[in-house]
């Protein structure tokens, strides 16, 4: 297979990026704007997708492994996926079109521009998910706050310049520590090529501060609790398709960065702390659903529970248990999902309403029955009720942690709980009740385009929900050997 | 005799200088042909360099006085480039003011040969004698428009600490030369003796002299105000290319005559470069003036620059010049934007004046945005590339320290380019500027962005450019 299929899914985003940038952007040009827009990120989906059922599911080799010199005797380019990395790849391409698709009812100013910071971030975010190269990954990983700062800082809401700033000061906060240890593992092993970093591991004595500097970047990303703050913030002010960016793909970057490094890199330091990510998982499910309560703005309610979920997510990675590491990428896929859907949904009564508040809501059921039955099932999905796949991912991340931990499982499930209670509530503020506010009344049901994203969003959900096996027998085998890797490692004191 | 062919840089420079000189005094309104006539004489000093001494392996002249290397070779080509593109490009700004005279590339041209002199010395009275020359056309620059009397107290300003820097760094020669017998560099690192105190002050002294003229933190104080009152032009020129000789007299006062005494001064420039990289980012978030602005941006610049310098290794001094190439191409990009900002015959460098640039002129904001993120160090573009050589070798010698602060301090100043980003492209706009500018204005900023932008695809030539500078 010689055809460079990864570095084709990289490149084509920025390619049409590349091509909108030399278009004159006025109204006339919206139209053929957001169709090239569109033709990109829908070709590179189906490229991705070629690669999902070319990939071989039995190796946990990397695949499709593209490897150029870039600086001599120092970094090659090298790109390739296995079964951890595949699905995010997946998850980036399937996203994006929907997200270029609902710009036609939010982003009434500088289209082109937004689609560009769209296409350009979906290049950085794949480039993330398949680089073999700690360097490269560190590139794109930092690349991606370019365009995120902008599609906050311009078409975000009343306090995008202070969430925008909060945005990238505190990811680049947390990434500065990674790049002093990506530059000492250089100089400690004298590659930053992942493959051969795994196979000869890194010396005992200085996995600890290495781990930590990677979980700086990681934790800020996920983010885990206390360092979220600048999700919700992030999320309120983003506009509809940079929400769905975000709590979709960019809070994966760092949950696939747990699995691939510091499980794959450090396993003495994962032991030795496992606690600490055990202790602030379980205070994220619980703290964070508890304020998710009390949101008044619907955004912010779904913002919380991403921290939530990303808690279990990191939960189930820390269990180093074949469900919980599989529990935890399917939350992942589920939660980009689902995250998507609702933000979306949020954005779609707002785009009619202008408001995010819950308390102008309430008794729209009738008004708007298409919508209400599609938020009624991206909310069973947020919660995990069995049929949907975030209850695959919350069952088998709940699984792991049982064995692994009593104690921590026990607290988690309690979570579920809570979960439930306010994504309901939710609901049934939005949805249900009395309908006193008679604006509403003018709203109207989902046009073609939003039916059609949040159907395409949807399907999966339920599919997955029923019959998770492509999931699992994509990252089954690497899973299992990044665990016998992992206990090897830890067995031999590498 | 025939070593003076690897002079002749040197000697058509200043031959050039004198003929220009006359010329521009007996024929009347030559200005627009003594422009033209230097800016081939920076081009044609540049292809001798090129072609004589790039190639040649070190080699000294006048009683090892000199010394012809690649380091010196490459640094003159650095130079020349650069002032020749900071002459080019200020020709609009100088006729604005109706300052557009002979003078203005007769200067610059000396100063460069000062810097010249600079680079190649071998000895701290040849240094000593271009520092002089680079500086005191530096104070006339900086004066060049006299009836703005922010101009001339700039120039006053700087030339006043300027003379006392030099003074310190004067006493410094003398001291050692008063304990190793000789001026000569290589004369001193063989009578060295770790012994004599009074040899480290010396080192301190002259240190402290060099650390003025690139504007280190604590030698920084007449930087912004002299950035701020001289003209944009000179401005350009000052924040550019004295440092790239500066740079190079650090590495080779340091690592030539004084590399075994390393334990003295790499603390010293560890603190340096510590406090120039904190000092830079903090101060910078106060300013309203773009030019003070890029002045202590600078100053957080040279800091990362004197982060390679102090590493003490041959990566440490490559990573140093990567960063100062970078840093220059950056700093053009960035002052063609603030050449651009002219409505009605003024300009205008207050930062509220990019307010909505992006509405009203979207290619002069993309770039401005492109240039901004990779002066905070925000990778794929070549602003991170310089960091990250930098940090590679200061993390190689396990300065941990320095490369945790210096990294800590991009992100504070990520901060005040975020604000500019933010101005730029989230404020409403305000009135158009111009936009009949010079050819070689938007070349300048057209290349330095698409450099900049592109960079990451062949990150490996200019590491192999500087791969052959082997000082130690």
């Amino acid at each position: 297979m010689n055809f460079p299929i990864l570095s084709s899914l990289i490149l084509l985003p920025s390619i049409g990026a590349l091509f909108l940038f030399f278009t004159k952007g006025n109204k006339k040009n919206n139209f053929t704007i957001k169709y090239v827009a569109l033709f990109t990120s829908a070709v590179n989906f189906f490229l991705s997708v070629y690669l999902w059922i070319s990939f071989d599911p039995s190796t946990s080799d990397f695949q499709f492994v593209e490897e150029r010199i870039w600086i001599d005797d120092f970094i090659n380019y090298k790109v390739g996926v296995d079964g951890i990395s595949i699905l995010f790849i997946l998850l980036t391409t399937f996203i994006t079109p929907l997200c270029i698709i609902s710009v036609n009812n939010s982003i009434k100013e500088r289209l082109s521009e937004f689609l560009i910071a769209v296409l350009i971030m979906e290049s950085f975010m794949i480039g993330v998910f398949c680089s073999l190269d700690l360097v490269i990954f560190y590139l794109f990983f930092e690349a991606g706050l370019i365009p995120m700062f902008l599609i906050i800082g311009i078409w975000g809401g009343a306090r995008r310049v202070y969430s925008a700033f909060k945005f990238f000061l505190y990811t680049l906060l947390g990434s500065v520590l990674m790049l002093v240890a990506i530059i000492t593992i250089y100089w400690l092993n004298g590659t930053t090529d992942v493959v051969e970093l795994y196979n000869s591991g890194i010396d005992i004595k200085y996995q600890n501060l290495l781990w930590l500097a990677f979980f700086s970047s990681f934790a800020v990303k996920t983010p885990m609790w206390p360092v979220h703050t600048w999700l919700p913030d992030a999320h309120v002010e983003a506009p509809t398709a940079g929400s769905v960016l975000l709590a979709a793909i960019l809070l994966k970057m760092a949950g696939y960065g747990f699995i691939r490094f510091s499980l794959g890199l450090f396993p003495a330091a994962s032991e030795i702390f496992t606690p600490l990510i055990y202790t602030l998982s379980v205070i994220a499910i619980i703290f964070t659903s508890l304020i998710a309560l009390m949101q008044e703005d619907m955004k912010k309610l779904i913002a919380y529970s991403s921290v939530a979920h990303m808690g279990y997510v990191t939960l189930g990675i820390f269990t180093i248990q074949q469900q919980g590491i599989e529990g935890s990428i399917i939350q992942m896929i589920s939660h980009g999902l689902v995250s998507a859907a609702l933000f979306l949904c949020v954005g779609v009564v707002y785009d009619r309403m202008h408001s995010r508040l819950i308390n102008t809501y309430g008794g729209i059921v009738s008004i708007i029955p298409k919508y209400s039955i599609l938020f009624m099932l991206f909310t069973l999905a947020a919660l995990g009720l069995p049929g949907t796949s975030g209850f695959v991912g919350e069952f088998l991340i709940l699984m792991g942690a049982f064995k692994d931990n009593f104690l921590v499982a026990v607290i988690a499930s309690l979570g579920v709980i809570i979960g439930a209670a306010y994504m309901l509530w939710l609901y049934k503020r939005v949805v249900f009740g009395k309908l006193v506010n008679t604006d509403l009344k003018q709203m109207f049901d989902l046009n073609r385009s939003e039916l059609f994203i949040l159907s395409c969003l949807a399907l999966p959900i339920l599919f997955f929900g029923f019959y998770p096996d492509p999931l699992i027998n994509t990252i089954e085998v690497s899973i299992s050997d990044l665990i016998d890797q992992y206990n090897f490692k830890l067995a031999s004191q590498i | 005799m025939e070593n003076l062919q690897l002079v002749l840089p040197e000697i058509f420079l200043s031959l050039s200088i004198m003929f220009l000189l006359i010329f521009g005094v007996f024929k009347k309104n030559s200005s627009r042909l003594v422009q033209s006539l230097s800016l081939a004489v920076l081009i044609v000093t540049a292809v001798i360099t090129f072609n004589e001494t790039i190639g040649i392996n070190e080699t000294k002249l006048f009683n090892n006085s000199i010394i012809i290397d690649y380091l010196s070779s490459l640094m003159k080509i650095i130079t020349l480039l650069a002032a020749f593109l900071v002459l080019i490009i200020s020709s609009n700004y100088l006729k604005t003011f109706k300052i557009f005279k002979i003078e203005y590339p007769i200067l610059i041209l000396s100063s460069v040969l000062g810097m010249m002199v600079m680079i190649n010395s071998n000895d701290l009275i040849v240094f000593y004698m271009g520092l002089e020359l680079q500086s005191l056309a530096l104070y006339v620059l900086a004066t060049f428009n006299r009836d703005q009397i922010k101009s001339s107290e700039a120039g006053l300003k700087y030339f006043v600490l300027s003379a006392l820097s030099s003074g310190l760094l004067l006493y410094g020669c003398s001291l050692i030369y008063g304990f190793t017998g000789s001026t000569n560099f290589d004369v001193i690192a063989s009578q060295l003796n770790s012994d004599v105190y009074a040899l480290t002050f010396g080192i301190v002294f002259v240190l402290v002299g060099l650390a003025f003229k690139i504007s280190a933190v604590p030698f920084h104080m007449w930087a912004p105000d002299v950035y701020e009152g001289s003209p944009t032009s000179v401005t350009l020129f000052f924040t550019m290319v004295p440092k790239i000789a500066a740079l190079t007299v650090f590495i080779r006062f340091l690592y030539v005559p004084f590399l075994n005494l390393i334990d003295q001064w790499q603390t010293i420039l560890v603190f340096l470069s510590i406090a120039s990289m904190l000092f830079g980012a903090i101060a910078a978030i106060g300013q309203t003036n773009l030019k003070r602005l890029v002045a202590y941006s600078s100053i957080g610049h040279v800091g990362y620059a004197l982060a390679g310098v102090a590493v003490g290794t041959n990566d440490g001094i490559q990573s140093s010049i990567i960063y100062i190439t970078i840093y220059v191409l950056m700093n053009l990009g960035l002052f063609s934007c603030l050449l651009m900002l002219k409505r009605d015959n003024q300009y205008y460098e207050k930062i509220e004046d990019l307010s909505g640039l992006s509405k009203n002129h979207p290619m002069l904001a993309i770039s401005l945005l492109i240039i901004l993120f990779s002066l905070a160090g925000i990778p794929p573009l070549a602003g991170f590339f310089a960091k990250f050589y930098v940090f590679k070798a200061v993390i190689e010698q396990s300065m941990y320290f320095l490369a945790i602060v210096g990294l800590l301090s991009t992100v504070v100043a990520a901060f005040y380019y975020l604000r500019l980003i933010k101005i730029m492209y989230f404020d409403k706009e305000k009135e158009k500027y111009d936009i009949d500018h010079g050819f070689w204005l938007k070349f300048s900023l057209t290349t330095s962005t698409l450099l900049i932008l592109i960079y990451f695809i062949f990150p490996g030539q200019l590491i192999e450019v500087v791969s052959r500078i082997n000082i130690i």
